[in-house]
């Protein structure tokens, strides 16, 4: 028994969807315009079609940042994700150990990135780091992570892999919540070993979590920013520039508007395109309702 | 923890990995606070110092007496705070339309609402910096506040929470003569309690963390929010006061949030969960 067809329901989504009109589906719609101009801070551009987006794919600086985007995806994620399911599997007990244990695993992850780059910077700069102090106790010379072209995105990975820890360890300890004792039981009585027990059940069971952790997390870390911009600037010489920060630095330091603009979409499609990718790639499996 | 929560002993080699990824996750947090606890003066060209004493509170008392720091930690309350509210009001309203009540294109905008979720901030933050000039809200409460009020997650949580509540409660009350927005008060409001405050303390770690919309609005330094001064005192760092002076900033930035984090881990833990089990 619900109400008939009645305006006044939509009273209470008003409010909401007002400002959602407003804020969000504006502001996407106003984005694709701006693409297709030519916008500075001053004056009000031209219509250019087509234009940024060509200019884009020969910007050879807007080209390195998405290849550095990619690396630094692929550097963290798969790490990030056997790490984090290594932890849970060994944090899913009873006991007041384990769950402080899972307290400190999980606890760098309620962090802004600017306190966790603060941090980082005194682990990794080698004159002033603890990583620094560390290497010249064992008598090795301090890497110089933040200002070498080839240390500095494992140095951003290394980072991140810290902070993020703590949310895929959750969604692995949840999943492994929801598996049935009786699939165990019934394994034990199979005379199964552990190792098979593990690749057999525990394994196929967490199918799903998996595929969300991965989504969850190649679509964060393909909008890496504030890392790179805290901890490098986007150096050395534009080693550590994301597409995110080149995004940032062709809006609101050059003022590029629409240049910019068509920057944020090219990224927008291709977030959504792996996305999309790794959901049919994987079966449109269990991860149908993942958000 | 159900029983599945035994499986297996962990191995020597298993407790060995473990205690190096608890030093890991531990050492980079000690190392801050005993540079925080040290004279800037000795650490400077030899951190190694903070290994050893005299400690000394000197850069804690700087920050009290520093105005800009205790400003930025005032802003970020009230930009957290102000999200936080604005979000169980919207949402709760929402999700009770959503979720009860017939109108038309209810599914079209529910559907609308739902793909907001692939909306990645970066996609439209310029044109919303444009907005917000124009309506002049940069470098103001409401400007920050703003654009967390409109998550897609945050009704899409409520919604699916209120479906969950039995009809009959509802019908009892209509057949009391109550109206609809009695009934959402009295009958539904109470019985969101639980889901309220995970989506609370899920929206305040949220916005006390943001950094990129702040980043942006806020360019008045009396404007920033904790992360953005703390960003600005670290870019600037040759020209401040000193690494230990800085580090205390830091761990004074962590203070709430880590006490927030303790006293609603649960709530925490359940939202993060929340995205997996459905």
């Amino acid at each position: 028994m619900t109400d008939s067809k009645d305006w006044r329901g939509l009273l209470f989504v008003a409010p909401f969807l007002a400002l959602y009109s407003l804020i969000l589906i504006f502001p996407l719609l106003r984005g694709l315009w701006l693409s297709l101009n030519q916008v500075d801070l001053f004056g009000d551009g031209h219509f250019v079609g087509a234009g940024n987006y060509v200019r884009l794919f020969g910007d050879p600086v807007f080209g390195t940042s998405l290849i550095n985007t990619f690396k630094v995806t692929l550097m963290i994620v798969p790490v990030l994700t056997v790490i984090s399911l290594l932890l849970a599997l060994a944090l899913n007990r009873a006991g007041r150990g384990a769950a402080i244990l899972r307290g400190i695993f999980f606890s760098s992850a309620v962090l802004s990135v600017t306190i966790v780059t603060l941090i980082w910077r005194f682990v990794l700069a080698p004159d002033a780091g603890l990583l620094g102090e560390l290497w010249k106790a064992l008598g090795w010379e301090p890497l110089a992570f933040l200002s070498a072209p080839n240390l500095v995105l494992p140095g951003i990975a290394l980072t991140t892999i810290w902070w993020s820890v703590g949310l895929p360890m959750l969604l692995f300890l949840a999943g492994l919540q929801q598996i049935p004792e009786d699939m165990y039981e019934a394994a034990e009585l199979d005379g199964a070993n552990r190792w098979t027990t593990f690749w057999r059940i525990t394994l196929p069971s967490l199918t799903r979590t998996t595929i969300l952790v991965v989504m969850l997390q190649t679509a964060a870390q393909l909008q890496l920013f504030g890392q790179s911009q805290l901890l490098t600037a986007g150096g050395p010489s534009g080693a550590s520039r994301t597409a995110v920060l080149f995004l940032f630095e062709t809006a609101f330091g050059r003022w590029e508007l629409g240049y910019a603009s068509a920057a944020a979409e090219v990224l927008f499609l291709i977030i959504l395109a792996v996305t999309f990718a790794q959901y049919w790639a994987t079966g449109r499996g269990g991860a149908a309702n993942g958000r | 923890m159900a029983a599945s929560a035994q499986r297996g002993r962990l191995s020597g080699i298993g407790w060995v990995a473990l205690l190096i990824g608890v030093a890991i996750m531990v050492a980079p947090i000690v190392w801050t606070l005993l540079l925080s606890l040290k004279n800037n003066g000795e650490l400077v060209g030899h951190s190694g110092a903070a290994l050893y004493p005299p400690y000394t509170v000197e850069n804690y008392a700087a920050i009290f007496g520093n105005s800009s720091t205790l400003r930025w930690l005032l802003n970020s309350a009230i930009v957290a705070i102000g999200t936080t509210a604005g979000v169980l009001v919207l949402a709760s309203l929402a999700g009770y339309g959503f979720a009860r009540l017939e109108f038309p294109f209810r599914r079209t905008l529910f559907v609308i609402v739902l793909l907001g979720l692939a909306v990645p901030s970066q996609a439209i933050i310029l044109p919303q910096h444009q907005l917000f000039a124009w309506l002049h809200l940069h470098n103001s409460y409401p400007g920050l506040i703003m654009p967390g009020l409109i998550a897609p997650f945050s009704v899409f949580f409520m919604t699916t929470y209120m479906r969950g509540i039995p009809r009959e409660l509802d019908e009892a009350a209509m057949l009391d003569g109550a109206s609809r927005l009695t009934i959402f008060r009295k009958v539904i409001l109470p019985l969101t309690i639980p889901a309220q405050s995970t989506l609370a303390v899920f929206t305040f770690l949220g916005t006390w963390n943001d950094y990129w919309w702040p980043l942006i609005s806020a360019t008045h330094s009396d404007m920033y929010t904790l992360t953005v001064g703390l960003a600005a005192a670290q870019m600037n760092y040759a020209q401040t006061s000193g690494l230990g002076y800085l580090m205390a900033q830091a761990v004074f930035a962590s203070i709430p949030i880590f006490l927030v984090y303790i006293v609603f881990q649960k709530q925490i833990v359940r939202a993060m969960a929340g995205t997996a089990v459905r």
